[in-house]
């Protein structure tokens, strides 16, 4: 098992990490590549490297090693970088605080309660799945209902499983990764249910996790009703109507004693909260801009903390970038500052970053509100790409050239998915 | 064994009868159906403190929510479970309404009711800006509060206990013979024999009351609903908000818990099954829509959990509280609301009872009222933090990143009786949160494992068959 | 050309997700593969459509190490019909710590050529 500790926890930090997950590690590397001193990743777990130890399937690192690795090939490819450039990584601890002078409060579980500063901090706590509340799942409140993240970690980490025969709600990738390891593991997986007329994961996940294992996805149904009063016992499923309401009399029973939830990632933004950086509304993560520096200065953030990412690649790329200008920041490097702002248009939910410079290229990540064939995407008037289809489910990225700028003279670009 | 009292049922009511007959000279033991005490009714409770002016003084249960709502700061004081007076406004939307709130306040007042006033809108608006600008007045009822009830249970039951009451879990009692001195009590554990059996068991009394032959009434349980919001909602409102009943809604209250977490219900839905803790759909719907009448700025999106009780109401909906036909058996049944107001009221009375009954009720003079104090780590100022975390390095680990509840709590937790997930989630609030314990169960299930010296896969989120993992092997396929 | 000639399928060699179409001709011969972005696609197509393969992830039983698990995943891809297989055989195997990423834990899986490797470091 790789761990680091710190060797000291006085003094100042060039560039404080809050989170040690992929996006935290990038960051790391980031800040050291552009000239910080002392830089500290700070991780609750045992052993950096976030959620990537559980994901044991593959398919990450094509964009980013050229290559595809399994999570943890991933995460310690990263881990064994961070190390070698001498970057603390202090983990079983946990940021439980932030202040405006970047003073962070750590609960660590060796040595109790330390505060420490830094010059620079970069946001990168990833992400939380959400859970039946949000989504008020009518019925009972049984052992058996859990997240998909929680059987993956209890599966492949600790090696139990989480029941006998499952439904998994919700079509995302997680949930789709899972019906597949569930199955592999001796576990019936009766269903994957998911709300939305289209699936919510990676098509190569359905292709991949369920067709291969005949499972069968129904769109645009739901879990109706939880029964069981101990243990889950059966659900109740049914197709939705336009208003995604349950129809009750096309509803069904399904014996099982597990139900999964893949119904979603949240960004964890307590600690921007408490900091007070101002956050969107539609990703409820921080607004950044292009050097990936939200409203408050000195303070970066990256990865499934700023918005939800498909792929880890686009985690570490983003977070690269966030690092890169932590550490522009602490060397007094600073670029100058965006004069651009990106409103999102017709059929974008978002864009980030939020505010660009016409000075340097720049990696735009989006997302489309419905599905959409034969489309572009228009970038104002300057710029137009073509796609031959777009799902809020997949992350569309697009480069912009400071050529393309040249000529404009404005300070809001719209950004609109349009059909051709 | 022989004791002088079985308590059936280890709700909020049999808790705080537990711990009052512990000040005195008596062997008690306390049965309870559940895995841990507080797991039925009072854990899916509103977990209010009534103000004391909403039932009728001609009632028992009007009588006994003022007198129960003067005991609980005591209480608060010698056991430290979550307890505020945050106060309650009723609100008006028309003159109707208003003249209504002003017979509550007239009545109140003659009840003893202290601070009772009336807030016009401009007042209203200061205090709670968030409320609906359709208010056309509030009753402001200082003497409401809101308690942790499962907090109240557990405390409870751990004062009795450390006063020699003896409790006894996973105890469903089955059935009840009187003999010459007393009564016996057969379930599922070791038969008990005692002079006296008071009667807590909640939507079950009137089960237990036929059991003793006199099934003289009939609980019809009403099921309420209750949605908590996400903590970001932390402050939006102060007070407890409670609607005047309308022609479609029974009234939907906004409570600020004691964590500051709101939470919005409850329904009130008559239901024949005695295990329907279901929540519905169109329950879900009341709730918000009546809500949203109220504080508009409440949405669905916000809900991060939800959950049912049943009410154990009595047919003429008052408290039915005394000794019966049979000798010995006393029914402390049909406490519905304001029961968790009433239960320390309820508790002596059921004591002077018990003297009225023959019981020789002499005091301890070894009784200790408190309990140790819990250490709620996350509230401390920083220099107790690093002085708490500096001598014991478990105040430092975080096992629920939500409500920041440290490794060392849940220790203490399950040394003071938690066995379950719930145990644990009720005592210390891990997995109360916003991620509502995706992260911290598998820490809260090592820690169970590991102090109870038990294999992980035993570990279950309340008792029962409500096992959480399995073993691998036994899912091999042949 | 009719098109119960062709075949289609789902490229899963990247997230990109080509939909592929594949042509035969009368003989059962790939005449041509269309719809791939990368070439790895038009590869992955003609297999597909001929020998589908995956490569399989799973975990083996670990001692003496932090964890209880430890992933592996097979050296190159395996044929479809015998993924569930090699779970099977993998899942009562245990290994011992350390283990460093890449080390062989059992070769040539159930006659696939396919050896199976730590994806990890775990001690």
């Amino acid at each position: 098992m790789i761990t680091g500790q710190a060797t000291q926890l006085k003094g100042r930090y060039d560039v404080v990490v809050a989170g040690g997950g992929p996006a935290g590690l990038a960051a790391a590397l980031g800040a050291r590549e552009q000239g910080a001193q002392r830089i500290l990743v700070v991780d609750r777990e045992r052993e950096a490297g976030g959620i990537l130890w559980q994901c044991i399937h593959a398919g990450f690192g094509l964009h980013h090693f050229k290559e595809e690795l399994t999570g943890p090939e991933y995460a310690q490819r990263y881990l064994e970088q961070v190390l070698e450039k001498e970057i603390d990584v202090l983990t079983d601890t946990f940021v439980a605080d932030i202040d405006r002078d970047r003073r962070l409060k750590l609960m660590t579980g060796r040595e109790g309660i330390r505060v420490i500063e830094a010059n620079a901090v970069v946001l990168a706590m990833g992400a939380r799945e959400r859970t039946r509340g949000a989504v008020r799942i009518p019925g009972t409140r049984p052992a058996g209902v859990m997240t998909a993240g929680f059987a993956q970690k209890v599966v492949n980490l600790h090696g139990y499983l989480p029941g006998r025969r499952a439904v998994i709600l919700g079509s995302g990738d997680i949930g789709l990764i899972m019906a597949r390891r569930l199955t592999l593991e001796g576990i019936e997986v009766a269903g994957v249910f998911e709300i939305m007329p289209h699936a919510n994961g990676l098509s190569r996940n359905i292709v991949q996790c369920l067709h291969d294992f005949d499972i069968p996805l129904y769109l645009s149904h739901t879990v109706a009703e939880i029964h069981g009063r101990e243990r889950v016992e059966k659900v109740t499923v049914a197709p939705v109507d336009a208003q995604m309401r349950p129809i009750p009399g096309k509803a069904w029973d399904i014996d099982c004693d597990t139900l999964l939830l893949s119904i979603g990632l949240i960004p964890e933004n307590e600690l921007s909260r408490q900091l007070g950086v101002r956050l969107d509304p539609v990703t409820n993560g921080p607004i950044v801009s292009s050097g990936m520096e939200t409203t408050m200065d000195g303070v970066f953030a990256g990865g499934n903390v700023v918005h939800i990412h498909d792929l880890v690649d686009f985690v570490s790329q983003e977070s690269l970038l966030a690092g890169r200008n932590a550490g522009l920041y602490v060397t007094g490097n600073r670029p100058p500052t965006d004069n651009i702002r990106l409103s999102p248009g017709e059929n974008v939910a978002y864009c980030v970053p939020h505010t660009i410079s016409s000075e340097r290229p720049h990696t735009i990540y989006l997302r489309v509100r419905r599905p959409m064939e034969k489309c572009s995407i228009r970038f104002g008037t300057v710029l137009e790409k073509k796609l031959s289809y777009v799902f809020p489910a997949e992350m569309v990225t697009l480069t912009v050239q400071p050529k393309f700028l040249e000529n404009f003279h404005g300070d809001a670009l719209s950004v609109d998915v349009v059909a051709r | 064994m022989n004791y002088d009292v079985t308590i059936i049922g280890g709700g909020v009511i049999g808790c705080a009868i537990a711990r009052e007959l512990a000040r005195y000279r008596l062997g008690v033991i306390l049965l309870e159906k559940e895995c841990e005490v507080g797991f039925g009714t009072s854990k899916s409770n509103s977990g209010i403190i009534h103000a004391g002016h909403h039932s009728a003084t001609d009632t028992l249960k009007g009588r006994l929510e003022w007198a129960g709502n003067q005991k609980w700061d005591s209480l608060c004081a010698a056991l430290g479970f979550g307890f505020e007076r945050i106060g309650e406004l009723t609100v008006a939307f028309t003159p109707e309404e208003r003249a209504t709130l002003e017979r509550l306040l007239t009545s109140g007042r003659a009840k003893g009711v202290s601070g009772l006033e009336i807030w016009e809108p401009a007042r209203l608006r200061r205090e709670e800006p968030n409320l609906s600008h359709d208010i056309i007045a509030a009753l402001h009822a200082p003497t409401a509060g809101v308690v942790n009830p499962y907090e109240a249970c557990f405390t409870l039951i751990e004062s009795a206990r450390a006063n020699g009451v003896h409790v006894a879990v996973d105890y469903r009692v089955e059935v009840l013979s009187r003999g010459e001195d007393g009564w016996t009590v057969k379930g599922t554990g070791p038969d008990v024999a005692s002079r006296f059996v008071v009667n807590a068991a909640g939507i079950f009394a009137d089960k237990v009351a036929a059991m003793a032959g006199v099934g003289t009434f009939r609980i019809h349980p009403r099921k309420g609903e209750e949605y908590l919001l996400d903590k970001r909602l932390r402050g939006f409102v102060k007070r407890i908000i409670f609607p005047l009943p309308t022609a479609t809604s029974k009234g939907i209250l906004v409570i600020p818990t004691f964590d500051g977490t709101l939470m919005v219900g409850p329904t009130a839905h008559e239901t024949e099954d005695r295990s329907d803790i279901t929540t519905t759909l169109p329950g879900s719907d009341e709730v918000f829509e009546s809500v949203r009448r109220v504080v508009p700025g409440i949405s669905e999106r916000d809900c991060i959990a939800e959950f049912a009780g049943l009410r154990a109401a009595a047919e003429g909906e008052d408290f039915i509280i005394g000794p019966t036909a049979a000798k010995g058996f006393i029914n402390v049944a049909g406490i519905q609301s304001p029961g968790l107001t009433a239960a320390p009221a309820i508790a002596e009375m059921v004591a002077e009872i018990l003297a009225d009954e023959g019981m020789d009720m002499v005091a301890r003079d070894d009784f200790v009222p408190a309990v140790p104090p819990h250490v709620r780590f996350a509230t401390l100022p920083l220099d107790e933090q690093v002085r708490l975390a500096g001598d014991d390095p478990r105040y430092g680990r975080i096992v629920c990143r939500c409500e920041h509840i440290s490794e060392r709590e849940t220790v203490d937790a399950i040394h003071r009786g938690a066995h379950t997930l719930d145990g644990i989630k009720f005592r210390t609030r891990a997995g109360m949160g916003r991620c509502q314990g995706g992260f911290c169960s598998w820490r809260c299930m090592e820690l169970l494992a590991r102090e109870r010296g038990v294999p992980i896969t035993e570990i279950t989120k309340r008792g029962g068959g409500s096992w959480v993992i399995r073993r691998r092997e036994d899912g091999e396929k042949p | 050309m009719t098109d119960d000639r062709i075949s289609h399928y789902l490229c899963i060699g990247c997230p990109l997700g080509c939909r592929l179409e594949v042509e035969e001709d009368a003989r059962d011969t790939i005449v041509e593969v269309r719809g791939w972005s990368c070439k790895k696609g038009e590869r992955y197509g003609r297999q597909e459509h001929t020998d589908p393969r995956r490569m399989v992830t799973t975990t083996v039983g670990i001692e003496g190490a932090a964890l209880a698990r430890l992933p592996v995943k097979t050296s190159q891809p395996v044929p479809k019909g015998q993924v569930t297989e090699v779970c099977r055989l993998l899942r009562t195997l245990k290994v011992s710590a350390p283990v460093r990423m890449g080390d062989v834990v059992l070769a040539d899986i159930a006659g696939s050529g396919a050896d199976v490797v730590a994806t990890r470091d775990l001690s």
